[in-house]
């Protein structure tokens, strides 16, 4: 189920990127991150919600790679 | 936390008190066989936490040990405030002369224990309040200076007690005021305190509350008394709304959002916590408000605790709205609270902007919960709102 407040969009290059997968999964307190079995990067929509915009991911990730969307912004 | 009668008893019979002979049991022939060693007229007395034993036939007397232990059996199976009885305490039946009151409990107001004492016992206090007021005495100690045997007296003798029923009285009271503070209780009563026809003096009955956050300090003269680590001892069984809200709160560590208690109104409560809990309460049944719940909600719940104790609320048979307040948070983001809160409308079927009546928690992050308010339409202030404010304005959306 994606979020109804955030949406956490990730470049297709880096999500399957597994080094950049592991530092995400590691870096988000609140598990909106997971790897798959060949490694690449998956996001656990029902965590979504739980983002405290702490910008984490962003800064692990290569610039613009990562990015989170306040939906209700829109 | 509460004691049963028979708890209290062997706390003030450590401490001197003076109390009639009796044994705790737990079967028929257990109840004849204490009668036996008894010896005379006895009281059945059940054992349960809830007040009004009396009034439902849980207080049995007997002549026989026969007679005992048939009303042992009758006393067994009555509920008092829905509780069954733990145990029923078999005693000898004393020939009172009088009855006082004794009592010690904390006034929240002038922050200080306060002694309560009567000539008028074995009567509903507030009823000597109401109808006697002379009968009653209101007296003030602290908890820093050194306790002294005088303020028992002066309780007292403030009722009119003279003589050597004062003489006899005064180390009973004193007792009591002394178990109070050495145990941190909440309240320490004995109900009545009897005068008996040879003229000594006995505890007929008592109740203890310890103040919950004190049991850990009080681990060995609770261990001594048999009470569990795992014995709640509220005043009444959890209800299925209580028990579900505990599991919710219990299956996600990050912060509090679940702990509640139930009633039977029709305005939901999402308020928090400690003080700001209680002072919401109380305003919104100031206003008029029935609330359905106290709950203590805060440390930074997860979106989902504060959605699950949400869906919690609204799912309790009677509640129409809810009100989302606390006092100025910092230790508690306002978005992520007023996220779950909204995606636990959303999951019950319910519209945000209907069902919420006013969302009152200003503090961390608080821009951003009012953003998703305003995108959902929910009605929120800030903190130039007071609670008191907040919550009339909460009941008048009913």
């Amino acid at each position: 189920m994606p979020g109804l407040f955030i949406d956490v969009k990730v470049a297709a290059e880096a999500a399957k990127d597994t080094e950049i997968a592991k530092k995400l999964v590691e870096v988000c307190a609140v598990d909106i991150f997971a790897q798959n079995d060949d490694g690449s990067l998956r996001v656990v929509e029902e965590n979504l919600d739980e983002c405290v915009l702490c910008d984490l991911c962003i800064d692990a990730a290569p610039k613009g790679t990562v990015e989170v969307i306040k939906l209700y912004e829109s | 936390m509460r004691f049963y009668e028979y708890e209290s008893k062997a706390l003030f019979r450590r401490h001197g008190m003076p109390l009639g002979e009796g044994q705790i049991v737990n079967s028929t022939a257990e109840a004849r066989a204490a009668a036996e060693a008894i010896g005379g007229p006895i009281v059945v007395k059940s054992q349960v936490l809830s007040g009004g034993r009396m009034k439902a036939g849980a207080v049995q007397f007997a002549d026989t040990p026969d007679e005992a232990a048939a009303k042992y059996d009758f006393v067994l199976p009555i509920e008092v405030g829905g509780e069954t009885a733990r145990s029923v305490l078999v005693e000898a039946k004393s020939p009172v002369a009088h009855e006082y009151f004794v009592s010690v409990t904390w006034d929240g107001r002038r922050k200080l224990p306060v002694l309560l004492f009567s000539d008028m016992g074995g009567i509903d206090i507030e009823e000597v309040a109401e109808t006697h007021p002379e009968h009653l005495s209101r007296t003030h100690f602290s908890t820093i200076l050194p306790l002294s045997e005088r303020i028992a007296k002066e309780a007292i003798s403030s009722v009119g007690v003279s003589g050597g029923d004062l003489n006899r009285l005064v180390p009973i009271v004193y007792r009591l005021m002394q178990v109070f503070l050495q145990y941190d209780l909440t309240l320490a009563e004995i109900n009545p305190v009897a005068k008996l026809e040879d003229g000594s003096f006995i505890v007929l009955d008592g109740h203890v509350d310890m103040e919950a956050e004190a049991r850990g300090d009080h681990k060995k003269l609770l261990a001594e008394l048999g009470i569990g680590e795992d014995e709640t001892r509220q005043a009444r069984p959890p209800t299925e709304f209580e028990l579900e809200g505990a599991r919710l709160n219990a299956v996600d560590h990050r912060g509090v959002a679940g702990n509640v208690v139930e009633f039977d109104g029709n305005l939901g409560l999402i308020i928090g916590a400690g003080g700001g809990s209680l002072t919401l309460f109380d305003a919104v049944r100031k206003h008029g408000g029935k609330p359905a719940n106290y709950c203590e909600i805060g440390g930074n719940p997860s979106v989902g605790k504060a959605c699950n104790l949400t869906k919690l609320i609204l799912g309790k048979p009677g509640v129409e709205k809810i009100a989302v307040m606390m006092n100025v948070v910092s230790n508690t983001r306002v978005d992520i609270v007023a996220r779950g809160v909204i995606k636990g409308c959303l999951e019950a079927g319910k519209d945000p902007s209907k069902v919420i009546t006013i969302f009152r928690i200003p503090g961390a992050w608080e821009d951003e919960g009012f953003k998703i308010l305003e995108k959902y339409g929910v009605e929120y202030c800030d903190r130039s709102v007071s609670m008191y404010e907040a919550a009339g304005r909460a009941v008048a959306k009913l």
